[in-house]
């Protein structure tokens, strides 16, 4: 049997079929997986949290978070408090770690919106360090991370990760070389107000024994994706900089 | 007489070196520049060619009596595309680490101009063993390439092999670097992908000097 498939009518009754047969593919493959990868980034968020404060199993060059089974258990005995800040309100929330930063910085480009600002506070022997979620933009797509840090502003420990830059290149701010630079690193100058932290090339410090001029070192060839992490870390956390006051004045 | 026929067999082994699809055929030149700053990338593209050309190849060729040829590219596209989007879904939710790694290049795969380039040349003529092979056997050229251009970008410019330092810690200066050995930086640029495929193709091409074209 051959079928005259030049025919007007035939393409488009094979185009009407191929259209609804692999959009119903994609749509159950979408709803059946979801469960799972819901999952999976939850606790992706809860590993991304727990490595910035350094709890991980890095080796010496490897990037390896707390694994899936233990994770819940380090979470809530680290995390002791999880904050929601809007505005000058400033709340409990167990589950302060699930909100969408991307979707509260898109709602905060209305100026009357207040951006709720999650805030992970971990309070142990060795100290207090509060973890900030931080988004920003890199040079093909988003970039995002979580930053530990001190109440003095000192850097405890960083996570990066992007969506989709490129290999080898702005790809590498999720590597140890990289995001291991940060630790230590004051987000205040000198005279202690705060100005983040630079990654700049050339600054002849590539081992970043420097922790108190505000620059990491840059990865070469990645201009724009190291731009990006810049004003990611200062724009994001120059929001919480009053939190931080208020915490001084008590 | 062994699992493939003679003539099979060539399917395999042409595009590894006289119909090499890179060097030959000039397909797949964007993600080779794209990606290929470190051998690992440079694996992990050539893995995930090889299983959506290979699946892909199979698909068009069990579909080539039907579609109609009017709308066969866009046909060709949404397979593409569609296995893409479903291995990406399936490894998010049963291999989160490994779906991270991947999800730089599915954009990569589906505009692939090798995927779109076999199913036009062979799987819409051919049937679905001899388009399975013929796709595993451009991948393997591909990855064959991008291996090389990989291997060549990373040890020079970064001084590394798959992420270990071979050659010596730059900052620590060890190896090579105590002797005054610098990385080149132009490596990691693109436009070095572009010159190491021209160099393999010169050393191709002398080697085998029926591959110039008459002028």
């Amino acid at each position: 049997m051959a079928i005259n498939t030049d025919k007007n009518s035939y393409t488009i009754i094979f185009a009407i079929i191929m259209v609804v047969v692999v959009g119903s593919i994609l749509a159950f493959a979408s709803q059946g997986l979801k469960g799972d990868i819901d999952e999976n980034k939850r606790i992706e968020k809860q590993q991304n949290i727990l490595y910035a404060l350094g709890i991980n199993e890095n080796d010496e060059s490897s990037v390896t978070f707390v694994s899936k089974s233990k994770v819940a258990k380090l979470f809530s005995k680290n995390i002791t408090e999880q904050l929601v800040i809007q505005g000058t309100d400033v709340t409990e929330n167990n589950e302060a770690y699930l909100i969408d930063v991307k979707k509260q910085k898109a709602l905060a480009k209305d100026p009357s919106y207040a951006r709720k600002l999650p805030l992970f506070i971990s309070e142990s022997k060795s100290g207090t360090y509060y973890v900030i979620p931080i988004l920003g933009k890199g040079l093909w797509d988003a970039i995002w991370g979580y930053i530990a840090v001190d109440k003095n502003m000192v850097i405890k420990g960083v996570f990066f990760d992007h969506k989709g830059e490129t290999p080898g290149l702005g790809a590498n701010i999720n590597k140890r070389f990289f995001m291991d630079d940060f630790t230590g690193e004051h987000l205040n100058n000198a005279s202690g107000k705060f100005t983040g932290v630079v990654v700049t090339k050339g600054n002849g410090d590539p081992r970043n024994n420097n922790k108190i001029d505000n620059k990491v070192d840059a990865i070469a060839g990645s201009t724009i994706t190291g731009n990006g992490v810049t004003s990611m870390v200062k724009d994001e956390l120059k929001l919480y900089i009053p939190y931080f006051k208020s915490l001084k004045n008590n | 007489m062994g699992l493939l026929s003679k003539k099979d067999a060539k399917l395999i082994t042409d595009p590894l070196s006289d119909d090499n699809p890179i060097t030959i055929q000039v397909l797949g030149i964007c993600s080779a520049l794209a990606i290929t700053a470190e051998l690992e990338a440079s694996i992990v593209m050539a893995v995930s060619v090889m299983f959506v050309l290979g699946v892909g190849n199979v698909v068009i060729s069990l579909m080539r009596n039907i579609i109609p040829s009017k709308i066969r590219i866009i046909v060709q596209l949404i397979v593409v595309a569609t296995l893409v989007i479903i291995v990406d879904l399936v490894l998010k939710a049963f291999a989160y680490e490994l779906s991270k790694t991947l999800s730089v290049f599915v954009g990569l795969i589906i505009t692939n101009c090798i995927i779109m380039g076999r199913f036009e040349a062979f799987a819409l003529a051919n049937g679905p063993w001899r388009s399975f092979l013929d796709g595993i056997g451009n991948s393997l050229g591909y990855g064959l390439i991008l291996i090389l251009v990989g291997f060549f970008r990373e040890l020079l410019g970064s001084g590394t092999l798959l992420g270990y330092k071979v050659l010596g810690d730059p900052i620590e200066l060890t190896g090579l670097y105590a002797f005054g050995y610098e990385n080149n930086g132009f490596m990691l640029l693109s436009p070095m992908a572009l010159i190491i495929v021209g160099l393999i193709i010169w050393v191709q091409r002398s080697r085998n000097t029926s591959l110039i074209e008459d002028e």
